[in-house]
């Protein structure tokens, strides 16, 4: 019954975004490419921070270097943006294993003070044009458009389906993980380290994966950003960004795929319809997090528990 | 050479106001188990605070310029102090018992009010601070042509910490600070009031900050609103270097990232100024986490 | 045959020594008790054996490998599996979800055969939970699959950790104080649980300071005091040793 309310509520939800591009003008549809930009991020810090609980504010450092690997290849050889899309990925997942290995180990507040420093230390090199590359702080322009069947996207609209089926996908993958023994793995980290290692799984590795697996999607993320701006530069990647992630996962629900695409939507979405009070936004949702922490620290819509199919298992089954 | 001595007492005055701002860090760290985020934001609020105060009240015209000084630093000291305490009391003490988490995203969005208060209060652009109290004076020291205000920068956060340090070593209150740091719960068997140890720590930590963020005004003559978040997250690194929750380490790690800057902005790069205390703070992790000062603690299985 | 052979095993925590070259042997199906006043080293021992410290001297011989220096969820896939004297479960996850981090370490699938579902990640999945639900039936914890652990009693949370030790399959299982904070019915049940591991031909290493239930199954007694082993036999010749006699008389036997 429950099953059956849930595949409902998806079906509903996924109408309702994807007739958007009927009714709404080019503004609002950016403004919902934004918020399915800022959801597939905050997706895939979720595995970091959501299920394995690793206070990780540095996110943006790997969306910056899946967008600049994008980026440069595609100015400087011309290969497709969106043959680059797995190897912006890759990239941020490369930088993310030799940056979080070194790391990995460190507790709590130092864990999240040193991924400051790193997603800082990288926006700092990216301004100093690191090799000659990145193009200081002017950034990197002229970035092709992506191109699937010779038919360019370009238009708010075209990009909504791109952006928003690039979700449909990840949510379907991640809901898929959540049912698995590597998400189960990243929970009992969450929950008490040493016991998790005591049970058998390795922690030192599965964190370090966590962190590979959500490079790998901010990555993406990352070229599709650049090849919807066509320009990057060293700001669009600031402690902010991670900040704004860091919190859009919290608030919407820690470790719950439904509630951190309602935080992309609260947080990314939201402050678009109070423009006109744009000087005081900020000073209410910092205003909001405290309270969100006193009253509700487990987000809008916490994770719900995992249904295991045990009527199916007789008692003669097979066992591990 | 010269050179060299310069940019050492140049750090050596940045690093002091660095030093203050970790103590605040530090002291609520170790009492707390947690990283005010907010701290750097009232150390903005004190730079404008004191900015205000120079401007409509002619302190030094009454006071001369050094009494007029010190008045303004105690006078912006009590009130960042003020907010220090309300701050602890509205987003603090109700997530004393829940996770971690909790905390920290509680002070991330206290840090965010705070410094977008300061921006509609006092604009979003840099605002030039009134450098005229104090007498623009080059002493001449060993040779080297040293501006007065950089001695006076120096010699205030110093006094300041030798306070400090004598109230948490010598007083009765004191080692009830140092007690609450070590175990809440036996603490309170001792008949300490935990809660009121806790709002005294918001009381002088914030309150140090506060003075740095005069300092800093007079030191370089202009603020701006987000300049709590640089400066705070250099004085974190400043106390992780020294070890966390550890006074002297503290004071030590802030002098110590001031002078690593400079020298390294000088001698090394300038546009990489603000990569190294990051630089640093990611090597200090790697190599001695608990900082210079700081013991290691063995995880309890 | 011997499963787990401890050689002069040593560890210092800044000058204190908290186990100096304690040496003893536990035999295959076996039940082997542990015990010694408070802060004799007793837990240490323990987590020198599953990893969680490195001894600074010694070895630790289990199945002809040594364990010192490897990592313990390795420890734990050899076949030593463990219950915390502080009990440690997964508060937010249900009952079941605890059980089956036991089977992780027996489980293969990787992030791609899972995001995908394929057919040998199902069935993989599908036997672990086959395996779980054993567990919690041998313990007698099944009807309570659903709560979040930290809803149990407080010894069935003791009842949880072992449940979710025996679903990694190990061949030594080492118990931390299992009887601590249990009444005596449930005390009892756990001396039947004990034994019922020993006829599943699990080899058994336990602390505890109930010495009621130590006599009654241990078969082989190893006595530390500070650190040092002083005597070791059966509940008889341990209750015969005039220097354990000393070590325990007139002192009195909480928790550490």
């Amino acid at each position: 019954m429950l099953k059956h309310k849930n595949t409902l509520m998806v079906v509903a939800f996924s109408a309702a975004i994807f007739s958007c591009p009927f009714f709404l003008n080019a503004y609002w549809i950016d403004v919902i490419n934004n918020v399915g930009m800022y959801a597939i991020l905050a997706l895939s810090l979720n595995f970091i921070v959501g299920y394995t609980g690793l206070f990780h504010m540095g996110h943006a450092a790997f969306f910056a270097v899946g967008a600049y690997t994008a980026a440069i290849l595609n100015t400087s050889y011309s290969i497709p943006i969106l043959l680059l899309l797995p190897v912006s990925g890759a990239a941020a997942a490369l930088f993310a294993y030799l940056v979080a290995r070194p790391i990995i180990h460190l507790r709590g507040d130092y864990l999240l003070i040193v991924t400051i420093a790193i997603v800082e230390v990288v926006r700092i090199a990216l301004v100093n044009n690191v090799f000659g590359l990145t193009g200081g702080s002017n950034g990197i322009f002229g970035i092709s458009r992506p191109e699937i069947f010779g038919f360019s996207i370009r238009r708010p609209h075209e990009f909504f389906y791109y952006i928003w089926s690039f979700l449909a996908v990840s949510v379907f993958l991640f809901h898929m993980l959540e049912k698995s023994r590597f998400v189960r793995a990243l929970n009992y980290i969450k929950n008490d380290e040493t016991a998790a290692e005591g049970s058998g799984v390795d922690v030192a590795y599965y964190k370090l994966i966590a962190f590979v697996l959500g490079a790998f999607w901010a990555g993406m993320v990352g070229n599709i950003f650049a090849s919807k701006m066509t320009l990057i530069s060293p700001q669009s990647f600031n402690f902010w960004e991670s900040v704004i992630l860091f919190v859009i996962v919290i608030l919407g629900g820690s470790g719950s795929i439904r509630g951190v695409i309602l935080g992309a939507f609260l947080i990314v979405g939201l402050p678009e319809l109070f423009r006109q009070f744009a000087g005081a936004r900020m000073l209410i949702f910092g205003a909001a997090m405290v309270a969100m922490m006193v009253f509700r620290p487990q987000g809008f819509l916490p994770p719900l528990p995992r249904k295991y199919p045990t009527h199916k298992i007789k008692p003669g089954d097979e066992t591990l | 050479m010269e050179f060299f001595f310069e940019q050492l007492i140049n750090g050596l005055a940045v690093g002091g106001i660095y030093a203050l701002i970790a103590l605040g860090y530090t002291m609520v760290y170790g009492v707390m188990r947690l990283i005010n985020f907010a701290h750097g934001d009232l150390f903005t609020i004190g730079s404008y605070l004191g900015m205000t105060i120079l401007a409509s009240y002619a302190v030094a015209e009454y006071l001369g310029p050094f009494i007029g000084v010190l008045v303004l630093i105690m006078m912006v000291m009590i009130l960042v102090g003020i907010i220090g305490v309300i701050l602890e009391r509205v987003a603090y003490r109700p997530v004393r018992q829940a996770d971690r988490l909790s905390a920290v995203v509680s002070a991330l969005g206290a840090s965010i009010f705070f410094s977008n208060l300061v921006m509609l209060i006092w604009g979003p652009r840099f605002r030039v601070y009134p450098d005229d109290i104090l007498p623009r004076i080059t002493l001449n020291i060993l040779g080297l042509d040293v501006p007065l205000l950089r001695i006076l920068v120096l010699a205030t956060s110093l006094m300041l910490m030798a306070i400090l340090y004598f109230f948490v070593q010598k007083t009765k209150t004191g080692t009830a600070i140092r007690a609450v740091a070590i175990d809440h719960g036996a603490s309170r068997l001792m008949g300490i009031n935990v809660n009121r140890i806790i709002s005294l720590v918001f009381l002088i930590g914030p309150s140090l900050g506060g003075a740095a963020g005069v300092m800093i005004g007079l030191y370089y003559g202009q603020v701006n609103f987000t300049m709590g978040w640089s400066y705070g997250l250099k004085a974190f690194i400043a106390a992780v270097l020294g070890g966390i929750g550890n006074i002297p380490g503290a004071m030590l790690g802030g002098l110590l990232l001031g002078v690593i800057e400079a020298l390294g902005a000088a001698f090394i790069s300038t546009a990489w100024k603000d990569g190294i205390a990051f630089i640093v703070l990611i090597l200090i992790l790697i190599f001695r986490p608990a900082g210079l000062l700081g013991e290691r603690i063995a995880d309890k299985v | 045959m011997t499963l787990l052979g401890i050689r002069n095993l040593t560890k210092k925590f800044g000058g204190l020594m908290a186990v100096n070259d304690v040496s003893f042997d536990v035999e295959q199906g076996k039940i082997v008790g542990l015990i010694g006043p408070n802060g004799a080293g007793k837990t240490t021992v323990f987590n020198l054996i599953t990893g969680n410290y490195i001894p600074d001297h010694g070895e630790i011989i289990f199945n002809g490998r040594d364990l010192a220096g490897l990592k313990t969820h390795k420890i734990v896939s050899l076949g030593i599996a463990r219950t915390f004297q502080t009990i440690r479960l997964f508060k937010n996850l249900s009952v079941l979800e605890n059980v089956l981090a036991g089977c992780h370490c027996r489980m293969r699938s990787g992030i791609f055969s899972s995001m995908f579902r394929l057919p040998s990640q199902r069935r993989e999945e599908k036997l672990a939970l086959g395996r779980a639900l054993k567990e919690l039936e041998f313990v007698g914890l099944k009807e309570h699959m659903n709560l979040k652990s930290m809803n149990l009693s407080y010894g069935n949370q003791r009842l949880l950790e072992i449940a979710r030790a025996l679903a990694s399959s190990p061949s030594l299982i080492v118990l931390d104080e299992p009887a601590g904070g249990m009444n005596d019915y449930e005390t009892q049940r756990l001396v039947g649980l004990i034994e019922k591991m020993q006829a599943r031909g699990l080899t058994v290493l336990l602390i505890e300071h109930d010495m009621n239930l130590v006599m009654r199954i241990c078969e082989h007694i190893v006595v530390l005091e500070h650190g040092a082993l002083i005597a070791q036999g059966s509940a008889r010749e341990i209750t015969a040793d005039s220097r354990v006699i000393e070590a325990y008389l007139g002192i009195d036997d909480e928790e550490d």
